[in-house]
């Protein structure tokens, strides 16, 4: 029964904490989206849905099955 | 009074909802400390998003928005957001499976077991205790802050408080906390970790909805969203920081200065702002820009200034990463994971956690940001009445204030009653039990232990509140950094085979003494940041880190028997 989480997992979570770092936007006191939010506000705000998005495509491509049969096992020795 | 009243049909709701969670009680002590396993996935989402969030995402992000600009968001939710759900994954979701499977209640038997080692138990139980206990003052000190001013006038002459006049007739601190502590002892007593867990999701909605109606309504009655997003100070090019508009009380609307009300002023050093740089929309951006703003005493009419840091520095903003992390090592949230049904009620909690925080913080952090038109400078003491000042001078509905003020105590009580519940699972099953034969006890003398136990700390916690220091806000960053450091022991124990227990201890030991040493370092709880803005707990992380991955690599790995049981894929 193989535990681990698959790589991918690993890597795009790094990468979506990189791209937290949103330098390109640091200074930016100018554009406004929609004519209401700030585009350092507007960036972050977009991240959390890709964050969302991002973990709904995990549940789906690389749910870990082998936790769920793990839990199911009838065991309990404390 | 109308405050007061819809605060009372709130509170007494609440109490409603506990009484009837007690009537699917089950009488066992599974049931009572983790309803079970039979948590489904809403519930576990809006109890497990309640606990997480407490007083600070409606009023503290509101305040540190007023106090910093924008940056909030991205420094302290958008991080959690990813991070919280990676936490939920990959840390409780596994937690919940061995949990389920060898029928663990609290973090610690899962470290006594994988690190073959009871006195691990004896020397974690203290360490996440007091990380426990300011947090539980946060909650109690902060709900009869919030309330003071919300009901002043109400009670004169039962209530004059001479010490903050402009209160008299408030209901006092120790009142609220007694009532709050009452309210949330009843239903937890009852109900355990199911009672908790109902009256969660009905607090949570009631925070999140709260604080969208309030946005709503502030934004409509200055004129608009985007009539909204002017009226933050400005820094003009003489370096004077400014209010464009002012909110006018009698004609009930937005109105320009003219010209622009000068509230301070950049801080230079020579020719050049001592921040190096300086952004015109301070708020709109996360250039670091400092300034001197002038506040004027209600009482004397002195004008004083302060120094004030606009922006987020780099480096802090680099390094705040690892406080989200502490949601890892917290032991009411372990709880609450144990409560799931299956490992799949995790899904609908780790998609939707990053969008509740979204759904709760933006309108915070723009409504702080507007804020700083409208209000004169407030110092940092003072930033957390920022969402109730606002919504008294631009709303001004009695019956608004009173429901905002149930969200922010449900914000509040969403939060104490998973502490006060896992404190006395702690208690019972960490130190009496453990050391007890299985069926020493019967499953209603666990529950009578458990329950006399919560019983106690509820008294004990609201007598500390009494007397803690009433600026215990700044300790929580304090107790978060304290869980990060902590956050490698969990992460290696669940995901490294070769984590001993030497190296556990060593962990342990190594996060405390660089945890301490800052602590220390920052006069005992003041926010503190090391060189360009370095927040602690990254430093802490890595030593502690550093001392679990040394020390496992010269003591002898964990036997075989362990780990078959944690390892089963080796």
């Amino acid at each position: 029964m193989k535990q681990g989480i698959h790589w991918t997992v690993w890597v795009g979570t790094l990468l979506l904490i990189a791209l937290h770092q949103d330098v390109w936007f640091w200074d930016d006191h100018q554009t406004m989206i929609f004519g209401i939010l700030p585009v350092g506000l507007a960036y972050h705000a977009a991240f959390s849905i890709v964050a969302a998005l991002w973990w709904g495509a995990v549940m789906v491509v690389a749910w870990p099955h082998h936790l769920e049969a793990m839990a199911e096992e009838d065991t309990n020795n404390p | 009074m109308t405050p007061l009243i819809v605060l009372s049909c709130y509170l007494a709701l609440l109490l409603g909802l506990g009484i009837l969670s007690s009537r699917s009680f089950r009488g066992t002590s599974k049931d009572y400390f983790v309803a079970s396993h039979s948590i489904g996935p809403f519930l576990l989402l809006m109890s497990v998003f309640g606990t997480t969030m407490t007083a600070f995402a409606l009023v503290g992000s509101t305040g540190k928005a007023f106090e910093r600009g924008i940056g909030v968001y991205g420094l302290m939710a958008s991080i959690s957001g990813l991070i919280h759900a990676a936490v939920f994954f990959l840390i409780g979701m596994r937690l919940w499976v061995f949990g389920k499977k060898y029928g663990y209640v609290t973090q610690i038997q899962y470290f006594r077991a994988r690190f073959e080692s009871s006195r691990i138990g004896y020397l974690l139980f203290p360490i996440l205790v007091l990380l426990v206990i300011p947090y539980l003052l946060i909650g109690i000190i902060g709900a009869g802050k919030t309330l003071l001013p919300v009901t002043a006038g109400a009670f004169p002459a039962w209530f004059p408080n001479p010490a903050t006049p402009q209160w008299s007739g408030g209901i006092p601190v120790w009142l609220t906390g007694l009532v709050i502590c009452g309210v949330v002892l009843t239903y937890v007593f009852m109900g355990g970790s199911r009672g908790a867990a109902w009256a969660n999701t009905f607090q949570t909605l009631v925070f999140m909805v709260m604080g969208i109606v309030a946005f709503v309504l502030i934004a409509k009655n200055l004129g608009g969203l985007q009539n909204a997003s002017k009226v933050t100070i400005k820094v003009t090019e003489e370096g004077q920081v400014v209010q464009p508009y002012r909110w006018d009380n009698a004609q009930k609307q937005l109105v320009e200065n003219n010209p622009p009300k000068v509230i301070g002023k950049l801080v230079f050093e020579g020719e050049k702002p001592v921040s190096g740089t300086y952004s015109p929309d301070p708020l709109l951006s996360r250039t670091v820009t400092e300034v001197e703003l002038n506040a004027k005493n209600p009482k004397t009419g002195e004008i004083t200034s302060f120094r004030r840091e606009y922006g987020i520095p780099a480096w802090m903003f680099a390094t705040y990463l690892f406080i989200p992390l502490s949601v890892g090592m917290f032991p009411h949230l372990f709880q609450h994971w144990l409560t799931a049904k299956s490992a799949r009620a995790f899904k609908l909690t780790v998609i939707a956690h990053p969008l509740c925080i979204l759904v709760v913080w933006v309108p915070c952090v723009l409504i702080g940001i507007w804020a700083t038109g409208i209000l004169p400078p407030l110092d940092p003491s003072k930033v957390s009445a920022v969402l109730g000042q606002v919504v008294k001078s631009i709303i001004e509905s009695p019956v608004l204030s009173g429901f905002l003020t149930a969200g922010v105590l449900a914000a509040i009580m969403s939060s104490l009653d998973s502490q006060f519940l896992c404190l006395g699972t702690m208690f019972t099953n960490d130190i009496v039990l453990h050391r007890k034969a299985k069926g020493a006890y019967s499953d209603k003398q666990i529950i009578f232990i458990a329950r006399i136990f919560i019983v106690v700390i509820v008294a004990l916690t609201y007598l500390v509140s009494l007397v803690a220091p009433q600026n215990v806000f700044d300790l929580a960053v304090w107790c978060f950094s304290g869980f990060g450091a902590l956050f490698p022991l969990i992460f290696a124990a669940l995901y490294w085979k070769r984590a001993t227990k030497a190296g556990a201890y060593a962990c342990i030991f190594a996060a405390l003494a660089s945890w301490f040493y800052y602590f220390k370092m920052s006069g005992y709880g003041k926010e503190m940041v090391l060189g360009p803005g370095i927040m602690p707990v990254a430093v802490c992380f890595v030593i502690s880190s550093l001392a679990l991955v040394i020390v496992s690599l010269l003591t002898s790995p964990p036997s075989e028997n362990t780990l078959r049981k944690f390892f089963p894929d080796r």
